[in-house]
This record gives structure tokens, sequence and C-alpha cells, in this order.
């Protein structure tokens, strides 16, 4: 048993709750990681890898602690260890990339004066040999004006440079170890294949190990050797990542890779209605943030011109990078923020463009469910009362003909009765999300705007709450808006999609014609989700000049 | 987890967790609660009688906490002080804070001009200094009890106001705001049903914060001569009073002191325990 640069025995990690209860939330578990080797741990949220990965560092997050176990890095037990000595290791043998890099960095601060703070603190070089360093390892990250980026504030680079950013920070102190703590999530797929083109290939020169935390299986096999799926704190199956891709042996495992597979589309069959009369009529929508200016003009237009047209019972997709407009675009339809020109036709009939301008029943019919179910439900309130207000406010129904209405609504986004009492903080990720969508059926509605309602869900829940979406479909024969930046989400339920950029609606292709798609846009954003192929990052050729001109502004 | 837990775990079936500096600070402000009930049962002697042949009487069998500087009881003029202390300051704080909290939450829902124009007034009227402005509305209307609440409340609207809207403006920016305004709900409910169940803790926590300023400010005036008037005596009067017993070391100036300083530190104690809600229901 030696040679390899972690060992991880039997470890076993409590927490403790506010009522005093003690839970195990890691039980047991063992793993090695050898010598420049990339090991991801993949697993649901709540199943322990964030926490099994922290440990490297001795380190457990407020009220839990390491109960049994050891965690060897380079021989020495991080668990025996006082607090000084274990912050003698961390920057310099493990190091930490974490989740958000915009909350990672202290905002009043240059970022070169972050990133060799490593350096000072362990007095490792000379302040100016630190910044050398540091300048070559921007390089090596390919980030744009290496010489210069570190005198700017985090505020002044883009999301995925800023992600790059905290890699050099981590890697400035020459760890054996790196910790990539979900680094791509909060990114866009264009975003994401440089930064994980640059993490490959820094981890490679410099032979670092890394354990690499993620739930995305196809993120993972880009970037892994090894892949250990976790599950509710005990290692389910290790394998080399092709291993894992291709035998995968537990059931949770199966179901991870199952979600990725694009699923046939089953089409409700045509419902021919009042002689092809669209739904959805919107025509040369502008709108835009700020005060108004001289010439009427919003300040930020972040939508310009858009039309499109959705036929009842059918679907559209609105896709692109974030900043592109579409949560905008579903905001001025639903009335939300008043479009400053063009008009919104519904069912025949030109819609006023402020909420407060239209009738109750048109925006009854009209619903839209927001990406986050943690603040898109009330916290103070139960899923009851959730759920009661629409059918009060829109259907005037009380007493018990509201209560099977709600358990009706529970039945049909799958939720046990239970949850009836129970506030949204007593819920998970996917159960607050069907609360959400419930709400929204409440209403009755014909046309649902989703955005990016699976964006903040686990994959194996997303692609739960999109079968639900489907069926219900069917049974309700509604219609929806659906917007997202995940393709495989919006090729899976749509019969149109409508792809944005920079406000604009550069593209309109149906799934069918969806894999040869026109505009270069369109083209670098679909050759840029990754598949389940551990080859596919290597083998991905991609314009350069496109990726300068789309994915840097 | 809809089965309520029978375990031994205290406080559990509750769901809230108290700890015992809480707990303590509750008892004292209960007992001074039960005094200003039930005073005129209590009291061993009446209030305006002179019961002692010396002034700033010591500590004796009969006079528990010896005499004022009319040879009265002190122990009986501390609790029918409690009466005054406790009534006014929790009518004043009472209407301050459902003034102040109620246009707080309209101000951060509606927003626009009248949000701008409350603001603007109320932070014109907390620009006043508070004893100042005490003095010169007594001097103009005279002290009476209803004057002095309706004064005390004037003077704590706008704190009440700032920090009611302060959370208030938060809560609004989050998606269910946004949900509950595009169904086409109206502004009564917005306030009511949607934002006051997220702030009601921090609101409550501060209108404990406020009564105890409201005592002092109350001790003050009444210190001064303009709070509540003789033969009546509030307990910043009581400290007035006999406040010519200090170089004698009388008890007549020391326990009413003692008697502010208990009721607005256990106030604030509370207000720091405050029993937190446990979040982890499941059974074991």
């Amino acid at each position: 048993m030696t040679g390899n640069l972690v060992e991880i025995r039997n470890l076993r990690v409590e927490a403790t709750t506010d009522s005093g209860r003690r839970l195990e939330i890691i039980k047991g578990v063992s793993l090695d990681i050898a010598e420049g080797e990339i090991v991801a741990l993949i697993g649901e949220s709540g199943s322990g890898k964030t926490t099994i990965a922290l440990t490297l560092m001795g380190y457990t997050r407020q009220g839990c602690r390491i109960t049994g176990g050891e965690v060897r890095v380079g021989g020495v037990d991080m668990v025996g260890l006082s607090e000084t000595e274990r912050a003698g290791i961390r920057g310099t043998t493990v190091a930490y990339v974490p989740q958000s890099a915009a909350a990672a960095f202290n905002p009043a601060i240059t970022i070169m004066d972050q990133v060799v703070e490593v350096a000072q603190i362990h007095k490792l070089m000379p302040a100016a040999q630190a910044r050398a360093k540091a300048i070559s390892l921007f390089r090596a990250l390919s980030l744009p004006e290496p010489e210069a980026i570190g005198d700017r504030y985090p505020h002044q680079v883009s999301g995925g440079q800023l992600q790059r950013l905290a890699a050099a920070m981590a890697l400035i102190g020459q760890p054996k170890i790196v910790i990539f703590d979900e680094p791509t999530t909060a990114l866009d797929v264009t975003t994401q294949v440089e930064v994980l083109r640059a993490f490959k290939t820094v981890t490679r020169q410099h032979n670092i190990a890394g354990i690499y935390v993620s739930h995305d299986l196809a993120v993972v096999a880009q970037i892994a050797d090894r892949i250990v799926v976790l599950k509710d704190g005990e290692i389910r199956e290790t394998g080399t990542t092709s291993e894992i891709l291709e035998h995968a042996r537990h059931p949770y495992t199966q179901e991870l890779l199952a979600a990725f597979r694009p699923k046939a589309q089953e089409r409700v069959p045509e419902i021919e209605t009042t002689a092809n009369l669209p739904l959805l009529m919107v025509d040369q929508l502008t709108v835009g943030y700020g005060s108004r200016l001289r010439n009427g003009e919003p300040l930020v237009s972040a939508v310009q011109s858009v039309s499109l047209r959705l036929d009842r019972g059918r679907n559209l997709g609105v896709i692109g990078e974030s900043g592109c407009g579409k949560s905008t675009l579903a905001r001025a339809i639903a009335g939300i923020l008043p479009a400053h020109a063009g008009g919104i036709t519904f069912n025949g009939r030109e819609l006023g463009k402020a909420g407060r301008s239209r009738t109750r029943n048109e925006l009854r019919q009209i619903q839209i469910v927001f990406q986050h179910a943690d603040t898109a439900l009330n916290p103070a309130k139960s899923v009851e009362d959730i759920l009661g207000r629409p059918l009060t406010f829109y259907h005037g129904t009380r007493g018990k003909a509201r209560d099977a209405r709600i358990s009706e609504l529970l039945d049909l986004v799958r939720l046990p009765k239970s949850v009836r009492q129970r506030r949204p903080g007593e819920l998970s990720g996917g159960q607050k999300q069907r609360v959400n969508f419930a709400r929204a059926l409440a209403a009755e509605p014909t046309l649902i705007l989703c955005d990016e309602i699976t964006s903040a869900l686990d994959t194996v829940v997303a692609a739960a709450v999109i079968e639900l979406l489907k069926e219900l479909q069917r049974e309700l024969g509604l219609s929806y808006i659906f917007i997202s930046h995940d393709l495989s989400v919006v090729e899976a339920i749509c019969d149109e999609i409508i792809v944005m950029y920079r406000g604009q609606k550069v593209e309109e292709i149906t799934p069918v014609r969806s894999k040869v798609p026109e505009h270069p846009y369109t083209r670098l954003l679909f050759s840029s989700v990754p598949k389940l192929d551990p080859t596919w990052l290597d083998g991905l050729q991609q314009d350069p000049e496109q990726v300068r001109t789309y994915c840097h502004h | 987890m809809t089965t309520s837990t029978s375990s031994g775990r205290r406080g559990i079936r509750l769901g809230y967790r108290a700890n015992p500096v809480g707990i303590s600070a509750l008892g004292v402000i209960l007992l001074w609660a039960v005094v200003a009930l039930f005073a005129p049962h209590m009291i061993p002697h009446s209030v305006g009688e002179i019961v002692d042949t010396d002034y700033f009487g010591p500590v004796s069998r009969d006079l528990w906490l010896g005499s004022d500087y009319l040879g009265r009881d002190i122990f009986s003029r501390i609790l029918m002080g409690a009466r005054y202390t406790l009534g006014i300051s929790l009518a004043a704080v009472s209407i301050a804070c459902f003034s102040g909290v109620a246009l707080g939450m309209t101000a951060a829902v509606a927003g626009g001009w009248l949000d701008t124009m409350l603001s603007r007034f109320l932070d014109a009227l907390n620009s006043i200094p508070s004893k100042l402005f005490g003095l010169v509305v007594v001097a103009a209307v005279g002290s009476s009890i209803p004057a002095l609440i309706a004064t005390l409340s004037v003077i704590y609207t706008p704190g009440a106001y700032r920090f009611a809207r302060a959370l208030a403006v938060n809560v609004n920016t989050m998606d269910f705001m946004v949900v509950a305004r595009i169904r086409g709900e109206k502004l009564p409910y917005l306030i009511a049903s949607e934002i006051l169940p997220n702030i009601l803790g921090p609101v409550l926590a501060d209108l404990g914060l406020r009564f105890v300023f409201v005592v002092l400010l109350l001790s003050g005036l009444s210190f001064l001569g303009l709070g509540v008037q003789p033969p009546y005596a509030d307990w910043g009067a009581l400290v007035r009073e006999n406040i010519g017993g200090l170089p004698f070391a009388a008890p007549a100036v020391l326990f009413p002191s003692l008697a502010i300083a208990s009721l607005t530190i256990s106030v604030n104690l509370l207000i720091d325990n405050l029993p937190r809600r446990i979040r982890d229901r499941s059974p074991e």
C-alpha cells in the first residue's frame, strides 16, 4: 500500500443537526489516488462528494467532523494533524478550486495580488518570482493577455476566465494534488470547453493529481482517469473512466448514464384546433433595462426585434448562453418586464405589455416557472398554502374542494401527500421544482414558460422532471416555451428551437435539422456540448476564430 | 416525517430550542408583567401614604426596600410604577412598530414616488433629537398618559420603518414576489401574506429592542419631570424624586434604578437568545 499520493481509509464524517441529532454522512469510504492521476467523484447532491474532497485538506464544513478513518496525503494523516500543521500543507501540497470563483475572489483586490498570496503566506518564493510564475500559469491556462490580466479586478474578467484564474491561484504553490469542486458547473457550454481544456493541459504538464467533484458524467469523462460513483455517503462503484462508461454495474450509475442517452421523441398527435390560429405570436419584440433615452429606447436593450410563433400543444425551445436575453424574452411575454416595442398576441388577442394591464384571465393562461425553486417558493409558507393561493385567487376554490384539488395537483407532479404541511426548506431540490411547477398548473394555464427549470437540478432528477413535463403535456394539452442553455434538455422536449445570441434570434431550427445548423454560433454551441466519449475533448475541432468571436465579449 | 417525535429531547415537540439565558430573561420579564397586572393587590402600603417617620429610611422588616424622601414605602411605589413603565412603553412600542412596519413594507412593495416621499418624511422626523422632541411636545400639550404614548410612538416610528423597509426590500426581490405580482395580487396580500411571514422574526426582535429604548426614554422624560405626574410615578420618576438620597446611599434611589436595569437587560438578553426553530425534525 505504498506509492499512492492519497490514501483514504475507512473515512467517516458525522454531522450534527440543529436538534442535536448526529448523522453519519460519509460511511466508511476508502480511496486511492496515484501521483498525476485524476479521480472524479460523481453523485447527486447530498451524496458526500464535496465532503470527501475537503477532507483531503483536513477540513470539514461547519457542524461536521471526521469521526474515523484516516486521510493520508503524501504519507501524512490529515486527520491527526493540528490546525497549524494543516495550514502549512494547504496551498502547498493540497490546493482547492471552488465551484464559484466569483465568490472566492475578493472584489477589492487585484487578481495578481490574490494569486500570489499563497506564495507569500508560505514564503515559497520572492514576490517577483511569484509574479513571473503566475504569468506563466496564466499563459499555460490560455488566458488572454497573460502579462496584464493580473492587474485587473475580479469583476473585469469573464466567468470562465475567473475560473481559470482560480486554478492559477491553486497551482502557484506547486501542489501535488488539486481539488476541483464542480469548477465548470456554473459556466456556459462554450466556455466550459475552454476551461476543461486548460485544466487538462496544465495538470498533465505539471503531473498534478486531481480530485474532480461533479455531477456531470460527460464533463468527468473528458478529464478523469478513474471515476468513483457515490451515493448516500458510500462508494457504489469504482473503475477507470471507460469501464464506468461502458460496463456500469451499479443501478445508480446506469441511471446516470441513461439520463444522458437521447430519448426517442414521443409527439402528441397534432390537435387540430380553430383553423391554425397560433397560440402565441410575438412580433418584433424589443425589451430593455434602464431609464429611457431621449429617442424612447431603453438604455440597455436585452432583446432586439425577436419574433416567434407557437402553435397550440407544441413546444418551443429558446437556447443561448447566459446574457443572451432568453430569460428577458420570457419575462416580457409573461408581462413581468414590459416590452419596449413590438406586439404579443395570445389566442388571437393582443396582450398588454405590462402584467398590470392584462386581465386576470389573461394572466392565468400564461404561467412562468423560474429556475431557482428556492427563491420562487415563499420559504415561510407551507406547500398547501403555496398551491392553494392560485386556486382561490383564479378559481375561487375554497374549503374541501380546494383540499381535494391540492391533492390532485400533488398527484399530478408525483409528490406524496405528506409534503402538504411542509415548507419549501424541508424539501429536496427536485421536490421543490415540482411544487414550483404544480403552482403553475394550479392556475390551469394554456402556456407555461419554463425558465431554465432543470439547470439547478442533478442530471437524474432533471431527466425525471422532463419526463413529467412530457406526461403532463399529454394529459393536459399544454404548450411550453422552454428556456435553457442545455441543448440536450431542449432537444428532448421541443418541436422548434430558437437560438439567441446577444439579444437577437440568430437561427430557428427543428430538432431533426439540429444536426446541421447553419449559423456559426449555433454550430459552436452544438459542438460544445460534452459527449460521454472520453476522447471527445481531445478530438474536438473548433474554429479558433469563431471561439474568439463568440466567447469573449 | 409527519409523525411527531416522541423522544426525550427537550423542546423537540414544539420544534424550538431555547437556551437557559433566554428562559431566565423571559422569567424576569414575566415577573414584571405579573407585577404590573396585579400591583394594586400586592402592595403592602398605599402609594401616597407616609408610613415612615424618617425619610430615606433603610431596608427594614416592615419597609422591604426602605422609604423615600417623604417617608413613603418605596417597595409599593416600585410595584405600582411598573404599571406605568410597562404599560406606557408597551402601548407606545406597539403603535410605533405596527405603523412603522406597515409603512415600511408598503414603501418597499410599492416603490416609486410613494417610497421616496415616505422615506424622506420619516427621515426628517428621525433627524429631530428624541429627548428634545419629547420636551417640546410635553411643554406644548402638557403631560398626560395619552400624550406620552403618542409622543413616544411618533419618535420610534421612523426607526421601525427603516428597519422593516430594509428587510422588505430584500424579500421583494425574490422570485416568489414576482410570481405573486404576475398572478395579479394586490398590495395588501403581498404585504401581509408574502412579505410579513418572512420578516417576522427580525421585526419581533427589533420590537423588543425598541421597547428597551422606549422604557429608557420614558424614564428619562420622567426624570426630567415631564413624564408621569405626582403622586403617581413610574420608575424614572422614582429615581428623580429620590435623587437627593444618593449621598446617603439610600435604597430609595438604588432599587428603582435596579428595576429599570433588570427589565431592559432582560428584554435585551431575551432578544439575543430567542428560541430557535429546529429545522431537522426527522424522526430518529
